[in-house]
């Protein structure tokens, strides 16, 4: 669970989660916005299915792989989120055709 | 520049990674005149120190102290040096012959440079503990980057597990914002602050002495600080809810109600790309990571390669800004700059000598306990592939001697993340099981791409002639 200083006037933009419309700040990663809207798990492993997170959000642990505009394995915490981005958590084991 | 299109086929210098590091060996090299380029995989420059410090929300600027707004000088600097930036750009491969492959945006390039600084600075030091892969779970770094680039702090009960600066930076900034840290677990080994005492002189003198200990203060008189914690656990079904520790000595476990755990025990080179560049990295026991062999320059034995910042070795942003200008001074003199648009050496110098200094006494005191990173039984060591210290440790006893082999066996670091969140433990546990240094055990073999990279990238890169004959049947 996390929550927002509120400290600064940052522009909204509003995104998808899983086709819900979320209100995202402008200087989001995807994986930010998924931590501030309390999506969790974000993945399930893709070798057991077990839950996982966003756990580095500096592009090296790859636990924040979403899809993103219909593009798989997307680092979440390494892209900016832009009005309009349809994001998918990940929660199938095997996804065939991504 | 804004896009990949914007890129030019050759570039005097192209430095990887816009940390203190990164931007102080551009800044140098374009002020000398030479062309420079500056690739970063972030939306923004400052790498994870100064992370999002041109757009973050946080205003207040006691909240992430002086020492993070200190990069608005060093930013200015690099813009005004005429150094090229383009961010967003994410660097998965280099050769021996500086060919740079680099993706934006869906869209890849090859380039080539004269000179490449790689300064991919450092990553978390992986904290295999049962439970470390629930939701719930994050690095302190994770949970610091959240809060300067996006304002996002936890809001629920949130323990601290671990030990170094950045544990009691983060709890410091977290406090100002209001987060509820129900405890800071410790872990930092009885021992090691014994050992600490003999490096303690050159720390006394250096600026962070005043700093550390001013932090540490105001966090234990507003937190719960256990000491001496020798064990710890996460537990949980779909995401952490607990932590179970032991402190020293004691045979009891004391539980915790947590949403959040944050861990953290130091920071290590990120050594993926200098090492598929085929740079030679050797083990150094005093901070226990791979380290690439430089010299006082940064020069690695790839020419025209060099490494400046946390990846040649852990010494923090100050330092590694010294590091970046000599690696820059360099660069610009091999090309033949003017000595005259250098900066002085010297001066450069002694400012890293200042900082390198009391390192000696931060990576004994907090020298991260054996328990934590060489894990046992159940606790899983890679992350991707789900594969647990106990398959590691009898994995060995059928042969294999080294990580590389060992993925035959278990695909350890295999996985997307290629090894960055799983190397060193893999590495440890071999040697602790043989009976060996990590050193002659050895770290994966990494190869290009060190990132991912779509086929359909590959397939849009420019060919060259050579290339195409090199497959086409005529």
């Amino acid at each position: 669970m996390f929550a927002r200083v509120h400290d600064a006037p940052v522009r909204s933009v509003r995104v998808t989660v899983d086709g819900r419309l979320v209100e995202a700040k402008l200087g989001d990663s995807v994986a930010a916005v998924l931590l501030a809207e309390g999506v969790s798990p974000t993945r399930v492993s893709a070798v057991s299915g077990t839950p996982r997170a966003p756990y580095c959000m500096m592009g090296v642990c790859f636990e924040c792989l979403v899809t993103i505009d219909g593009v798989g394995n997307r680092q979440g915490c390494l892209i900016p989120v832009r009005e309009g981005m349809a994001i998918e958590t990940q929660q199938a084991r095997r996804e065939a055709g991504r | 520049m804004t896009g990949i299109g914007d890129l030019q086929a050759i570039y005097d210098v192209v430095v990887v990674g816009a940390g203190p590091a990164g931007m102080a060996a551009a800044t140098v090299t374009a002020n000398a005149g030479f062309s420079t380029l500056v690739l970063d995989e972030n939306a923004g420059v400052g790498g994870q120190v100064w992370r999002a410090i041109e757009t973050t929300p946080v205003m207040a600027r006691p909240v992430l102290g002086p020492d993070y707004w200190a990069g608005q000088d060093v930013v200015r600097a690099f813009r005004e040096s005429g150094a090229q930036h383009l961010a967003g750009a994410t660097v998965w491969s280099l050769d021996a012959n500086r060919e740079i492959g680099v993706s934006v945006g869906g869209e890849a390039r090859l380039i080539s440079a004269r000179r490449v600084i790689l300064a991919t600075g450092a990553l978390e030091r992986p904290f295999p503990v049962p439970g470390w892969t629930m939701p719930g779970v994050m690095t302190i770094g994770a949970a610091q980057t959240v809060l300067k680039a996006s304002g996002l702090y936890p809001s629920g009960a949130t323990v601290l597990v671990g030990c170094g600066p950045l544990l009691w930076l983060y709890a410091f900034q977290a406090l100002q914002v209001g987060a509820q840290i129900q405890a800071i677990l410790d872990t930092t080994d009885a021992g090691q602050r014994r050992q600490a005492v003999k490096h303690a002189m050159p720390f006394l003198r250096s600026p962070y002495l005043g700093k550390g200990l001013k932090l540490m203060a105001h966090v234990r008189r507003k937190i719960r600080v256990v000491d001496n914690v020798t064990d710890v656990a996460i537990e949980g079904t779909d995401r952490a809810a607990s932590v179970v520790y032991r402190r020293g000595g004691a045979t009891a476990a004391d539980r915790l109600m947590a949403d959040t755990v944050l861990l953290h025990q130091g920071v290590v080179p990120n050594v993926n790309l200098a090492m598929a560049a085929g740079v030679a990295h050797t083990w150094d026991d005093a901070q226990l990571c791979f380290k690439p062999n430089l010299d006082a320059y940064g020069g690695t034995n790839v020419t025209g390669i060099a490494i400046a910042g946390d990846g040649a070795g852990i010494a923090g942003a100050e330092a590694a800004l010294e590091r970046g200008r000599l690696a820059g001074l360099a660069a610009a003199t091999a090309l033949g700059a003017d000595p005259h648009r250098l900066p002085d050496e010297k001066a450069v110098r002694r400012s890293l000598q200042r900082y390198e200094a009391p390192r000696a006494f931060l990576d004994t005191l907090y020298r991260p306990a054996k328990a934590f990173r060489i894990p046992q039984g159940e606790t899983i060591a890679c992350r991707c592939e789900e594969v647990k210290a106990k398959d590691v440790t009898a994995t060995v006893e059928i042969g294999p001697e080294g990580p590389n082999q060992m993925k035959s066996f278990l695909r350890c670091g295999m996985g997307p993340c290629q090894g960055r969140l799983c190397g060193l433990t893999v590495t440890e546990l071999i040697a602790e099981q043989r009976g060996v240094p990590p050193g002659e055990v050895g770290y994966y073999r990494l190869r290009p791409p060190v990132k991912p990279v779509s086929l359909a990238e590959i397939a849009s890169l420019e060919k060259s002639e050579a290339a195409v004959k090199a497959v086409v049947r005529s």
